[in-house]
């Protein structure tokens, strides 16, 4: 209506106008200050199909670190918070392709994978691709998990860095400890039909033949990975050989079905492994398992050895009662990446990158860990323990039982020479 | 050897026995609907996991009788309200109904149950050697499995051969409009069976569980070998779902037993590569290291050969 545009409006209102497009620009510029955009880093492992539990898990670990660790702390580099993009490749490589592509298209810069080797490598090849032909987005891949040494020797690549022992390492200071004892005279090697299983099988072979050729390799099996129903022929095999030691590179239910199958047959010999444990596999194997599950892995779960750790397994707890922390590397790998940030002050992947080779940086446990700058290799100390109720402080499934150190090898002895020639991209 | 020959024997009887458990179910079900239940392993996985639940407040016995009668209940419900529903649509909308009703499921057991391996034991009462023979034991809960399986095929071959229900069951697979005519009701015995046929897959769960480990893939690590039993013995047949089943239980068994492969072939033939072959994968295979694949090799022998698979009379 003509009329009412003539009518002024209120002083009041007039003032409230006049007010607003201020009170907007000290909004947004106190919103900029309070909310900076986050460092977004991606989390890429099975979330559904069979291998989902180790996945899921680890995604839960470290959504919980950075929220323990930086988060709680006013974030990371003056602020910006750290926020956790999981990305579900169902562990297939194809899969993988899809999801890095997601990845990029999402601009994270970060990467974190562990579970499969196989998947480890396709995104080795994946991120070397995109980042020759994307200067300035690089992606660097974290491996806090995959072992296959390839990654860290022919396939070395400057984008990659990994935050566990690999395969042989851990052969090398398991198969030390069963040359230890004398009482084993046949050991049986049994694993997965892919990369990382054909690792221990021929590494296991090798190293024992070295150390104690008196020792016999009585089996060396290989199965499809996540296909096999019952173990039992499997295991029937195993007491046919006469073998008085297992070790296998299993993992998820591919592990529990084999050791369950091994414990039914009522052979009563040592299993060596490296992931024999959480996910409900410990609570799932129970008394049965005592004393014969063997694994080699890094950080000790019993005893822990620093108040900080045990005060951040208490709070895990406390948060996820049905969970443990099952992958400590997670957290150190989370955490040396953070200090990497804040020493070159931005999230630069390339500066990163740079700042992480020789990062040495001391572990919730106290515990010196160096990230080798020629190979891009974690040296940590390993431990072996041994699957226990007996002084288990931290148990494992809320099952009672738990990991206990029974033998134990510092940093400087685990390392091992690399024959990576690592080309370094260059600015 | 004979040792391995015995145990593998054995072994392959546990493990075709239990899949016939589940592929009986499936064979039946396809023969009078014409629908491949691609659920199927779906309600095996169901009742390992109710009868886990159970058993964590009753105790197995109560979970052994109780799971396999919740999952059929759950299996003729889902007849009744949803495949019958999708019927009228034909087949590949049942196909992909049952196709969508196995993802559904594995999430939902995911969802409630959680995606870690559930610590489902056996029963004290069967937690003892049966027998050792050569330094082996065979647990009493492997024999307890073995008489349940031989127990469901006796039974199951009684009702269809020797009782009216069966013998109307046997009618409506070969000729389900005559059936219909003669003025039985026919939608009715649908439900039934894919009840009881579903009940069946819970049983095999109930009892599998404890030893083939509780966890959200095991639906998928049995599916598709179901399929497999099911068309090399003969879609509709239950006879050659047994043999097959027995069939793929012992060949697996055997030839993982088995150490033979391809060195000992190139051998007798005297040829011989050097470890830098580009096919060395290939020299180096043995047949134990392919043994959970040969099903699906003789499933593609006999789709050339036999098309009606061992025991199918019916050509589609």
């Amino acid at each position: 209506m003509p009329g009412e545009s003539k009518v002024h409006p209120k002083p009041a209102a007039r003032f409230l106008t006049r007010l607003l497009p201020v009170l907007l620009i000290f909004l947004a510029v106190s919103a900029s200050a309070q909310e900076r955009e986050p460092v977004r880093i991606g989390f890429m492992d099975p979330l559904s199909g069979p291998f989902a539990s180790i996945g899921t898990s680890g995604l839960l670990q470290l959504h919980f670190a950075a929220d323990y660790l930086f988060n709680s702390k006013g974030g990371i580099l003056d602020g910006r918070m750290i926020e956790i993009v999981p990305l579900d490749n169902m562990q297939s490589p194809t899969e993988t392709q899809i999801q890095f592509r997601r990845a990029v298209s999402e601009e994270l810069r970060y990467i974190f994978q562990g579970n499969s080797s196989a998947v480890a490598n396709a995104l080795n090849t994946a991120v070397l691709r995109h980042n020759r032909r994307n200067p300035g987005q690089e992606i660097l891949q974290i491996n806090y998990s995959a072992v296959d040494p390839i990654l860290t020797e022919e396939n070395c690549s400057f984008w990659h860095f990994r935050f566990d022992a690999h395969a042989v390492m851990k052969l090398n200071v398991l198969t030390d400890f069963i040359a230890l004892n004398e009482e084993i005279q046949r050991v049986y090697v049994i694993g997965q039909d892919y990369s990382f299983g054909h690792v221990v099988a021929e590494t296991s072979e090798r190293m024992l033949n070295e150390k104690r050729p008196d020792i016999e390799i009585v089996g060396n099996e290989f199965h499809p990975i996540g296909q096999v129903k019952d173990f039992t022929p499997y295991v029937t095999k195993i007491v046919a050989s006469g073998a008085d030691a297992v070790i296998t590179g299993n993992f998820g239910a591919d592990m529990v079905s084999l050791a369950r199958s091994i414990i039914d047959s009522g052979l009563d010999i040592p299993i060596y492994t490296f992931y024999a444990a959480y996910d409900g596999i410990t609570a799932t194997l129970g008394a049965d398992g005592k004393n014969r599950i063997r694994l080699v892995h890094n950080d000790s779960g019993n005893p822990i050895p620093t108040e900080e750790r045990k005060q951040f397994y208490r709070d895990f707890k406390a948060a996820h009662p049905d969970r443990d922390v099952t992958q400590p590397r997670l957290m150190n790998a989370l955490s040396m990446l953070v200090q990497a940030m804040e020493e070159t002050g931005g999230d630069d992947p390339y500066e990163v990158a740079l700042a992480l080779e020789d990062m040495r940086f001391t572990t919730l446990s106290g515990e010196e860990i160096w990230m080798r700058g020629s190979d891009h290799q974690i040296i940590q100390a390993l431990h072996i323990s041994v699957m226990t109720d007996e002084n288990i402080e931290f148990d494992a499934d809320n099952s009672g039982f738990g990991l206990y150190t029974e033998h134990f090898v510092p940093a400087e002895q685990t390392v091992m020479e690399t024959s990576c020639e690592m080309r370094r991209p260059q600015r | 050897m004979p040792e391995v020959l015995v145990f593998a024997t054995l072994n392959g009887l546990v493990t075709g026995l239990l899949l016939f458990m589940l592929a009986s179910g499936l064979t039946v079900i396809f023969s009078m609907m014409g629908v491949l239940n691609f659920a199927h392993a779906s309600f095996y996985m169901l009742g390992a996991y109710f009868a886990y639940s159970i058993s964590l407040y009753f105790g197995y016995w109560t979970g052994l009788i109780l799971a396999p009668l919740i999952v059929g209940v759950l299996g003729a419900l889902v007849e009744r309200y949803g495949l019958r529903r999708v019927h009228q649509h034909g087949h590949v909308a049942e196909l992909v109904f049952t196709f969508g009703l196995a993802f559904l499921i594995e999430e939902a057991v995911q969802f409630f149950w959680g995606q870690d391996t559930k610590n489902y034991q056996t029963p004290d009462l069967l937690d003892f050697p049966l027998f050792t023979l050569f330094g082996q034991e065979f647990s009493a809960y492997r024999g307890f499995m073995l008489a349940i399986s031989i127990g469901i095929f006796i039974g199951l071959y009684q009702v269809l051969t020797r009782s009216r229900v069966g013998l109307i069951i046997q009618a409506a697979i070969s000729h389900p409009h005559m059936v219909a005519n003669l003025g039985h009701n026919v939608p009715l015995i649908f439900t039934a069976v894919f009840g009881v046929g579903t009940a069946l897959a819970g049983l095999a769960g109930v009892i599998a569980g404890p030893v083939l480990t509780t966890f959200p893939g095991m639906a998928l690590v049995l599916g598709s070998i179901v399929f497999v039993i099911v068309v090399i013995g003969g879609l509709g047949s239950l006879p050659g779902a047994f043999l097959a089943s027995l069939l793929i239980g012992l060949l697996q068994s055997y030839a993982i037993a088995a150490n033979v492969g391809m060195p000992d072939l190139l051998a007798l033939l005297g040829l011989e590569f050097p470890r830098s072959h580009p096919l060395d994968d290939l020299w180096t295979l043995n047949l134990a290291q392919i043994a959970p694949i040969l099903p699906f090799l003789l499933l593609v022998l006999v789709l050339i050969f036999r098309p009606t698979g061992l025991m199918g009379k019916r050509e589609q």
